[in-house]
């Protein structure tokens, strides 16, 4: 029983995660059909961004000393600054491109972000110790849960909570799912398709930044790919929860991460190396009988 | 029978108009100038020539194909002319965009509805109040004002998506409406609708004019509803104009006649002839 709790509360942490950067890929392919490979390569922006820019082998806090809620503001504007940055250098010259286009595109952002962390900050990984005291864990009777387990599903519900607020309840968010299912149809009626765009493109920084600090807290380790295998389950869980539906971003981030800790818990020892070919062989399966996703998006179906 | 509707006109904010060549206040009419559209080869409409003025209802009807959604895609910016111009306030619109139109004061609905169907009918009324710049409030409280105009205050918060399709065209021309138009085209706002529901819409399309101060362009299949709500009707078959007059001249215009017999042509003539 308290391992099925604690499995549970792990498959809610990690979910939290997937969820977050799922939330933040969803977003871009609801307004621009952008799947953006180089958001991996934001949350890794956001991770180095702590640290004095050097090739050194040991890392320097910089950002990383400031007091939290400075540094996260910091962090924010940072990756927010970035993601801004590769919509005015490239995307918004590709507008009207084809989705295949706009993918292959943000493989190349993710290309130079890389290799610009590379120039800078040298190949080695470096060590890096953020928020340390989340480590602590909380201890009820047998239970222990680290407190950066309950950090990250707490800011992960903020978060979701905030964005469903302005996604629903003010003008901005309106015009935005508006533009996300007829963007023609919304620049028609006056909605400023560039405006949406960039807010698109800030609040997926946010969830990079945000992402970014959880995640390097959680490994204590910097390296120029750290995004990438996050950005990946995120790209799945957005697959498996339908694209273009930021409810089933959410809900594939953590179907996806549920899968993967509870087969992590209880798939017999000698499979357990192969645990993520058993994670895709299930997203695999369920896209056999729901080829659109948990939560497909009417919208989606419907354009032509 | 039309409820008035609270503020009139003046509740709806005016839409800056800031369109080139476009002068304040409303223009007075909006004017097709002898055009013609090809494509390709294709002639899908020749030489028309059609004035819709403020203030009244110009209906436009035709068989399937004669040209009358090309043509109002021409008088909304939606399709450039191949040939001729269209007139805003007498002043020439070449090269304007849909938005341009839009902006000055040219408003459409669609056939398809177009609505955006994850999002509430009211929501979807008030996306145009955003885009014009009103406050959330502002637009959610013309929207919802607009929702009661048109008797669908009780939709308010129902998916767009999960509407019957009758009501989604009353969604589309609220929609319209709130953008303070002085011109609304309604591309067929009656298909579908049963002799009730198209009676009420009538008289709903009726009392525009004067509530809003606008002039509207009703393109519908459904004679009854034509006859009964324009004052006058321009008639095209296969892209070209074969009668403009009152709904009783339209109903003894040989030309008319003849270009509905056939088909669907005789049925319609004979609700006509009961109509009237």
């Amino acid at each position: 029983m308290i391992n099925l709790i604690q499995t549970l509360i792990d498959a809610l942490a990690l979910g939290s995660l997937y969820a977050l950067a799922a939330l933040g890929i969803g977003l871009l392919f609801g307004i621009l059909r952008l799947i953006n490979f180089s958001y991996g390569d934001l949350i890794t922006l956001g991770a180095y961004a702590l640290i004095v820019p050097s090739a050194d082998a040991v890392a320097n806090m910089f950002i990383g000393n400031w007091p939290a809620a400075l540094m996260i503001v910091a962090v924010c504007l940072i990756v927010v600054i970035a993601a801004l940055l590769s919509d005015a250098l490239v995307f918004s010259h590709i507008r009207r491109a084809e989705p295949s286009t706009l993918m292959i595109a943000s493989f190349a952002v993710s290309y130079v972000i890389q290799n610009g962390i590379l120039m800078v900050y040298g190949a080695r990984p470096k060590s890096a110790n953020l928020w340390s005291d989340l480590s602590y864990q909380i201890t009820f009777g047998e239970l222990h849960i680290p407190l950066l387990q309950i950090v990250t599903i707490a800011a992960t519900l903020v978060l979701m909570a905030g964005l469903t607020l302005l996604l629903k309840r003010t003008s901005l968010g309106i015009q935005m799912r508006a533009a996300a299912e007829d963007f023609k149809m919304a620049r028609y009626l006056g909605v400023r398709g560039n405006m949406v765009i960039g807010l698109a493109f800030a609040l997926s920084g946010v969830l990079a930044a945000v992402a970014a600090l959880l995640l390097l807290t959680q490994t204590g380790s910097l390296s120029q790919t750290m995004g990438t295998p996050l950005m990946l389950f995120a790209f799945i869980a957005t697959v498996v929860g339908g694209m273009g539906s930021l409810l089933g971003a959410a809900a594939g981030g953590f179907a996806v991460a549920f899968a993967s800790v509870f087969l992590q818990a209880y798939l017999p020892e000698e499979f357990r190396p192969f645990r993520d070919s058993f994670v895709f062989a299930i997203v695999i399966l369920m896209l056999l009988f729901r080829p659109s996703g948990l939560i497909p998006t009417k919208a989606l179906v419907e354009r032509v | 029978m039309i409820t008035a509707y609270a503020g009139g006109v003046e509740m709806i904010t005016r839409p800056s108009r800031t369109a080139p060549g476009v002068d304040q206040p409303l223009a007075a009419s909006l004017r097709a100038e002898n055009i013609s559209v090809r494509f390709g080869g294709l002639a899908a409409i020749s030489e028309v020539t059609l004035a819709l003025e403020r203030g009244h209802i110009l209906g436009l009807i035709g068989p399937n194909g004669a040209g009358k959604t090309t043509l109002v895609n021409c008088l909304t910016g939606f399709q450039a002319p191949t040939h001729g111009r269209v007139l805003l306030a007498d002043a020439p619109t070449l090269g304007w965009t849909a938005e341009h139109f839009r902006r000055a004061g040219v408003a459409r609905t669609f056939q398809a509805g177009r609505l955006f169907k994850a999002l509430s009918v009211v929501e979807n009324i008030e996306v145009t109040g955003a885009g014009l710049g009103l406050s959330r409030r502002r637009a959610r409280s013309l929207a919802l004002e607009l929702l009661a105009w048109l008797k669908l205050d009780d939709k308010a918060e129902t998916l767009a998506g999960a509407l019957a399709y009758t009501d989604e065209r009353r969604v589309g021309i609220a929609r319209a409406l709130l953008l303070g138009p002085a011109f609304l085209l309604l591309d067929e706002p009656a298909a579908g609708m049963s002799d009730a529901e198209s009676d009420e819409l009538s008289s709903l399309v009726k009392a525009i004019p004067k509530t809003f101060e606008c002039g509207v362009l009703l393109i519908e299949h459904n004679m009854r509803m034509v006859m009964d709500t324009c004052e006058m009707i321009h008639v095209l078959d296969s892209g070209r104009t074969i009668a403009e007059g009152t709904p009783a001249q339209i109903q003894k215009n040989k030309a008319v006649i003849a270009s509905y017999l056939g088909g669907e042509g005789e049925k319609q003539l004979e609700i006509m002839e009961e109509g009237h």
